[in-house]
């Protein structure tokens, strides 16, 4: 398994976010989180690369595997050593500002892996053309439309070239009409095999990559299957009602006017 | 008016050597060293744990409550009585260093506090350590918003250099004062000297203005701070 994750416990004081989650992901497979706002889809996916730094439980990652223990500290460099296995896209795009476009996607090749400037200057444009903005390279990202500065973020997170791409809400801060140039990357860097996990209550997105659907609420796992199966045969009613709320608000936007 | 103009001259390159070899290279230093002090005690008050943290609140506390003409005599006068004897040029730099200090690092806090959360995830997220997000993420965005602000605690400071008279640095006040005594022209001199020090905090608004313009130079802030 690319991914493993056992028993996670993730508290904020007494408030518990997830209560024993265990999930895996195979090699080259899609995975979407799903599950209505303040589920733990965020958190879980945030455990992965440890930005938030579970409860108790254990995060594996390409055979690397970090154990928590409630009041036990992991050092920092451990962290960082399994973080760099993954990549991960936010929901507002956090680009450096400060930067230009490629030095967005060099950055984590130059500072971190001490790459010369020149040879991190053409994977970062191999990668640029690959979303389709080699010719923005050199403009600030402030310049950038929305869907173009999420493309230049997954780019960015692609460069050091990490085992797994997380993707947190990669499209619900874009108009729809922009978000399927994000989906399309998306798409493709899946066909490709490129393992990935993803939290989105974007069903488009879900449902043209993702190959496999765990539903989260209220901190647990409701139910996880193939997406075929968790959209058009949920088994649980909580899954059922949840895929409807989400069809219904894709239906009432796309009919939604100007 | 010939005479304000003669006395002027006359005066001018005393006044000049006086700026260029005690004014310029205290305001310098000590806003250098200053900016150091502030960067380490906003970095310690932001991340560092309690102890530590109310060190920093204590050194500011004392250094902002207290006139810095009086922190100037106790490190000259006041502390000779302990043994620590000190020249006048070095006691004047620790006196404007430990101000400049405790004014930046309030002004350093805030601006790397207003670097939004994301950006360090980020930072971290391409497999950055802290002190890389730091360096390379937080700084840079935290430096253009902190250039305004530090401005004014460096011209500022340019002005009260001239509080180091008062503890025998030879600089370009107490070259006025040392002229006024001889020619008994207090209103001539001390005029020349504020027009000196208006021309140097003029320099350096310009320099601000430009360095504003050159760090704006990316354009606006990119994500919606939701």
């Amino acid at each position: 398994m690319m991914i493993e994750l056992k028993n996670i416990v993730k508290r904020f004081g007494d408030l518990t976010v997830l209560n024993d989650v265990s999930l895996s992901v195979a090699e080259g497979a899609v995975m979407a989180l799903v599950g209505p706002s303040g589920g733990g889809k965020s958190t879980l996916l945030r455990c992965i690369n440890l930005l938030e730094i579970p409860t108790s439980g254990s995060v594996g990652i390409a055979g690397d595997r970090l154990e928590f223990h409630s009041g036990a500290r992991v050092s920092a460099k451990q962290v960082q050593l399994l973080r760099r296995h993954t990549g991960m896209v936010f929901q507002n795009f956090q680009l450096f500002p400060h930067r230009t476009v490629v030095e967005n996607v060099t950055e984590g090749l130059t500072t971190v892996l001490r790459w010369p400037k020149d040879r991190a200057r053409e994977r970062a444009m191999a990668l640029l053309e690959k979303v389709g903005l080699a010719h923005k390279a050199d403009v600030w990202p402030s310049t950038l439309s929305g869907g173009q500065q999420q493309r230049v973020a997954i780019a960015r997170a692609l460069a050091p070239s990490p085992k797994v791409l997380l993707c947190d809400e990669p499209t619900s801060a874009l108009d729809p009409e922009l978000s399927g140039e994000v989906v399309d990357v998306l798409a493709q860097l899946a066909r490709e095999g490129t393992t990935m996990v993803m939290a989105t209550h974007d069903l488009r997105l879900a449902s043209k990559i993702a190959n496999e659907v765990t539903v989260l609420d209220a901190g647990v796992i409701v139910e996880t299957g193939t997406s075929r199966e968790i959209f058009t045969q949920p088994k649980r009613e909580r899954t059922k009602r949840f895929i409807a709320t989400l069809t219904h608000e894709e239906a009432n936007t796309q009919g939604e006017g100007i | 008016m010939s005479h304000w103009l003669t006395l002027m001259l006359e005066s001018l390159p005393s006044l000049l050597w006086a700026g260029l070899i005690f004014t310029i290279p205290l305001t310098l230093l000590s806003f250098l060293l200053g900016l150091t002090v502030g960067l380490i005690a906003a970095i310690i008050r932001l991340f560092a744990p309690g102890p530590f943290a109310a060190i920093i609140k204590f050194y500011v506390w004392i250094i902002r409550g207290t006139p810095l003409l009086v922190q100037l005599f106790l490190i000259f006068y006041g502390l000779p009585s302990v043994g620590i004897v000190l020249d006048a040029f070095t006691a004047a730099l620790i006196g404007f260093t430990l101000n400049i200090g405790a004014y930046t690092s309030e002004i350093l806090r805030a601006v790397i506090s207003s670097v939004s959360k994301g950006q360090w995830e980020a930072a971290y997220s391409i497999g950055m350590s802290w002190s890389q997000a730091m360096r390379r993420t937080i700084l840079p965005q935290a430096a253009r918003v902190a250039v305004p602000p530090l401005s004014n605690t460096f011209i500022s400071l340019v002005k009260d250099t001239s509080l180091a008279a008062a503890i025998t640095v030879p600089e370009l006040f107490q070259a006025a004062q040392r002229i006024v005594a001889t020619t008994y022209e207090p209103l001539i001199l001390y005029v020349e000297a504020a027009l000196i020090y208006l021309v140097m905090s003029s320099v350096l608004s310009s320099l601000q203005g430009r360095l504003e313009t050159r760090l704006n130079r990316y354009g606006g802030f990119l994500e919606a701070r939701s």
